[in-house]
């Protein structure tokens, strides 16, 4: 009796799984097309690379005009990103390990190609998140030909090179640090254990009486002013780092006075808060040029010339190059008409 | 009382009073206005009995106490005045703050949790860190998609409506970031613990087990080693995941501390992987793919390594391991007067619970046991407290955290014995605070 009720209970639950849960059927099948369109990763074995083959040359004529406003022409600049081109030599390329990232290097900087280890981690990252204000935006072929022109910077490979699918493998082989990444289990897992042994000594520890390390005072206020980021009541207060230390005990110097202040809000027309959206400010200083000129200097370049809201309302959104260098400046489709307009209308203005 | 004057007032006096005839609101006029009286000299009588000075006042009495304000003699505001309240005025200076000069792009920065500033366990949603690889949206929820794909038998795409229907859990978790307390493994650099130690933040986080999502789907339990988690972000940010982990305690998560997740923290839908650095917990989450082996994603392939003496770099090394620091008093605080002080601070732990924490004010020669609040849950923040009674001699204050494995938080130098000087990530040294005469706090190493 017991079994022949179980067996009208499967009938009855038909096609579905016999035990599955309640909401087993919750959510719907992914279309082929779907998958298609959102798995993009590149694995080290080079599962999910689309076919596809780029040059040297293409890659450079694309990294001209998206990549090198921010990375620099030769992708070592240190303006905006750290750099992703430097520090590696033909030693480690047949070693598969970076000298320069061990002990006695007086190179200064980690780049990319001297960190990374598989040469589809920059396949995947340059095809999902590049360029940086337009990710998903290349072409495989662009995706190629940009990462070839990046390895020939780094004479990974010659600079006559075309990268494609087919010979993706035998890159790999030359990566200047593909032999530098050690998997450590026991800090990939949760139950593992720690490499960092202290032990909870109590009373009388072992201990230096001096102090190693300490602020210096010039950076006292470099995260402005501290009293301003502390509650105004309670046990203790902020120290007003604006000014120097009290250099006299507690209690000999007048208490401090709470000062609440409140978050900025953005005056009516100021653009500041567009330009900070827009990563704007990334390339381009109120008075000083970083990779782009600075504000300021366009507004002199350009002072007492007719129809120049509009002529820079269109350079914002559509890029251009040539008028202060041959650095690009990348397109900025993501403004609104509106918003090109009052940034343009800022900068005629004498941008201040 | 005559008896007719209970179908008056009762016990309640009904409100508005204009139902009543004129005859019987005089009635209930004059019950109220003797017992009015009463109650004021009652009032009067409380107030002279409690003028005990703590401190220097004048003569008569704090002005405070002896002026009324216009909040006690004057109406205030009006119910639902603001829809989705906000703190007090009063509490402005505490905020999500930059770290100025640490990073250069503001879509790919971090903001810091005023820590100095909080209590108990839980970040208010509005002052939890932010960490953007390129830029925040906020993203329509009805669009929103999830799918998983991969080694599964049952390739399946969710709206959040589905999600939101499949059964959910509440945990209470800290999220850390890989790189918290990073400026700091070769000297001081930071002033204060938000800039320090503000990149983490414990919340209640609502959601579904990602185990009940890839039993659904049917995930190949032979193969399939590994979850790829990915964003819907333009950095798609990925990121891999153990199936241990997966199948453990992750969560696919929309809510944090009891409303959706707030924009800058994944709405609407988050990965949350317990114990493991904040990279991890990719926001809005739109894919899961299960494989049978590590991606190598930029994230875990060039940043959130380990950087050792010998060159070598360790990759997936994610757990957040037992870390503890004073919140207060902290960094570029300054103490009001000698005498006592709660110290208070936050442990925590990526492998399990926080079973102690030492404090030290003799910069680590010399230590007591703290007492640990509730709750005490597992992969969540803990707060401390132990009683002190600053002398005001110049003095260095430390906190020591234990988990449930028996791990001790090293020291900086026991830190760099193993792990080198160059390395970012992973920083869990123990914190020191040095209390100066003056009464200032300020940031230092001793070993």
């Amino acid at each position: 009796m017991r079994a022949a009720l179980l067996i009208g209970a499967a009938l009855i639950a038909g096609q579905a799984f016999a035990q599955s849960p309640p909401w087993h059927n919750l959510g719907r099948a992914a279309t082929q097309a779907e998958v298609k369109a959102w798995d993009i990763d590149v694995r080290p074995d080079f599962k999910g690379l689309p076919q596809g083959a780029g040059s040297v040359a293409l890659g450079e004529r694309v990294w001209e005009a998206q990549c090198a406003s921010c990375h620099g022409s030769f992708g070592e600049s240190n303006e905006v990103f750290t750099p992703i081109v430097g520090g590696t030599t033909k030693a480690d390329i047949e070693r598969g390990r970076v000298k320069n990232l061990e002990l006695g290097s007086t190179f200064p900087q980690k780049t990319t190609l001297m960190k990374v280890a598989t040469v589809s981690t920059l396949w995947d990252y340059i095809n999902r998140a590049m360029p940086w204000n337009a990710p998903k935006s290349l072409k495989p072929d662009e995706v190629y030909g940009v990462l070839a022109y990046i390895l020939s910077l780094a004479e990974v490979v010659p600079t006559d090179f075309t990268l494609s699918d087919q010979n993706i493998a035998e890159v790999q082989k030359r990566m200047p640090n593909r032999n530098g990444m050690v998997f450590h289990e026991p800090l990939w897992k949760a139950n593992g254990q720690g490499d960092v042994k202290n032990v909870a000594c109590m009373k009388d520890c072992p201990v230096e009486t001096t102090i190693r390390s300490f602020l210096p005072d010039f950076a006292r206020d470099a995260h402005g002013n501290i009293q301003e980021q502390n509650r105004v009541i309670g046990p203790v207060r902020g120290a007003d780092t604006s000014k120097p230390a009290p250099t006299v005990p507690l209690g000999s110097a007048p208490a401090p006075v709470p000062v609440v202040v409140a978050a900025a809000k953005p005056a009516a027309g100021d653009v500041k808060p567009l330009l900070a959206a827009n990563s704007c400010t990334a390339c381009h200083g109120m008075t000083q040029k970083i990779v782009g000129p600075a504000f300021s200097d366009i507004a002199v370049k350009h002072k007492g010339n007719a129809g120049l809201e509009s002529y820079l309302a269109i350079k914002i959104r559509e890029g251009g190059v040539g008028v202060f260098g041959a650095v690009p400046m990348p397109p900025q489709p993501q403004l609104s008409a509106i918003e090109a307009t009052a940034i343009a209308r800022w900068i005629a203005a004498g941008a201040k | 009382m005559p008896p007719h004057l209970n179908d008056v007032i009762g016990r309640v006096l009904p409100a508005p009073e204009n139902h009543l005839s004129a005859e019987k609101l005089e009635l209930a006029r004059k019950a109220r206005r003797s017992f009015m009286g009463r109650a004021l000299a009652m009032g009067a009588g409380v107030a002279a009995s409690s003028a005990v000075a703590t401190r220097a006042v004048a003569a008569d009495g704090e002005e405070a106490i002896l002026k009324l304000p216009p909040h006690t003699t004057g109406l205030g505001q009006s119910v639902a005045t603001d829809g989705y309240g906000k703190p007090s005025q009063w509490e402005a200076n505490l905020q999500r703050r930059q770290s100025p000069g640490l990073t250069r792009v503001p879509q790919a920065s971090v903001s810091f949790t005023p820590l100095q500033g909080l209590f108990g366990i839980i970040t208010p949603s509005g002052l939890h860190f932010e960490r953007h690889h390129q830029g925040w949206w906020d993203i329509d929820p009805s669009k929103h998609r999830l799918m998983v794909n991969g080694l599964v038998k049952r390739e399946r795409v969710f709206t959040m409506d589905d999600l939101m229907r499949l059964p959910s859990v509440s945990r209470i978790h800290f999220i850390e970031c890989g790189a918290n307390s990073a400026p700091e493994w070769g000297n001081v650099a930071l002033p204060a613990v938000q800039y320090t130690h503000g990149m983490v933040s414990c919340c209640e986080f609502t959601g579904v087990l990602l185990s009940t999502l890839l039993e659904m789907c049917g995930y190949d339990k032979k193969n399939g080693k590994f979850v790829l988690a990915e964003g819907a972000d333009g950095s798609s940010m990925t990121r891999t995941i153990d199936i241990d982990r997966a199948m453990d305690d992750c969560l696919v998560a929309w809510a944090m501390n009891g409303e959706m997740l707030r924009p800058e923290n994944g709405y609407p839908l988050r990965l949350v992987v317990p114990g493991v650095q904040g990279v991890s917990w990719v926001k809005y989450l739109r894919r899961l793919e299960v494989g049978d082996q590590k991606y190598a994603a930029k994230d875990e392939a060039v940043h959130y390594i380990d950087h050792m003496p010998d060159g070598t770099h360790r990759q997936y090394t994610g757990i957040q391991e037992c870390k503890s620091v004073i919140t207060t008093p902290s960094g570029s605080q300054t103490l009001l007067d000698k005498g006592y002080y709660n110290v208070t601070g936050l442990a925590w732990s990526g492998r399990g619970t926080v079973k102690r924490v030492d404090v030290s004010v003799d910069g680590g020669r010399n230590w007591r046991t703290a007492r640990l609040e509730g709750p005490v849950l597992p992969k969540a923040l803990t707060r401390f407290n132990i009683d002190w009674v600053w002398d005001g001699k110049p003095a260095v204050l430390q906190s020591r955290a234990i988990d449930s494995t028996g791990y001790v938080q090293p020291k900086i130098n026991q830190l760099r014995a193993v792990r080198g000087t160059r390395s970012v990530y992973h920083q869990n040294a123990i914190q020191s605070w040095r209390v100066a005469e003056n009464g200032e706090v300020s940031n230092v190493q001793v070993f």
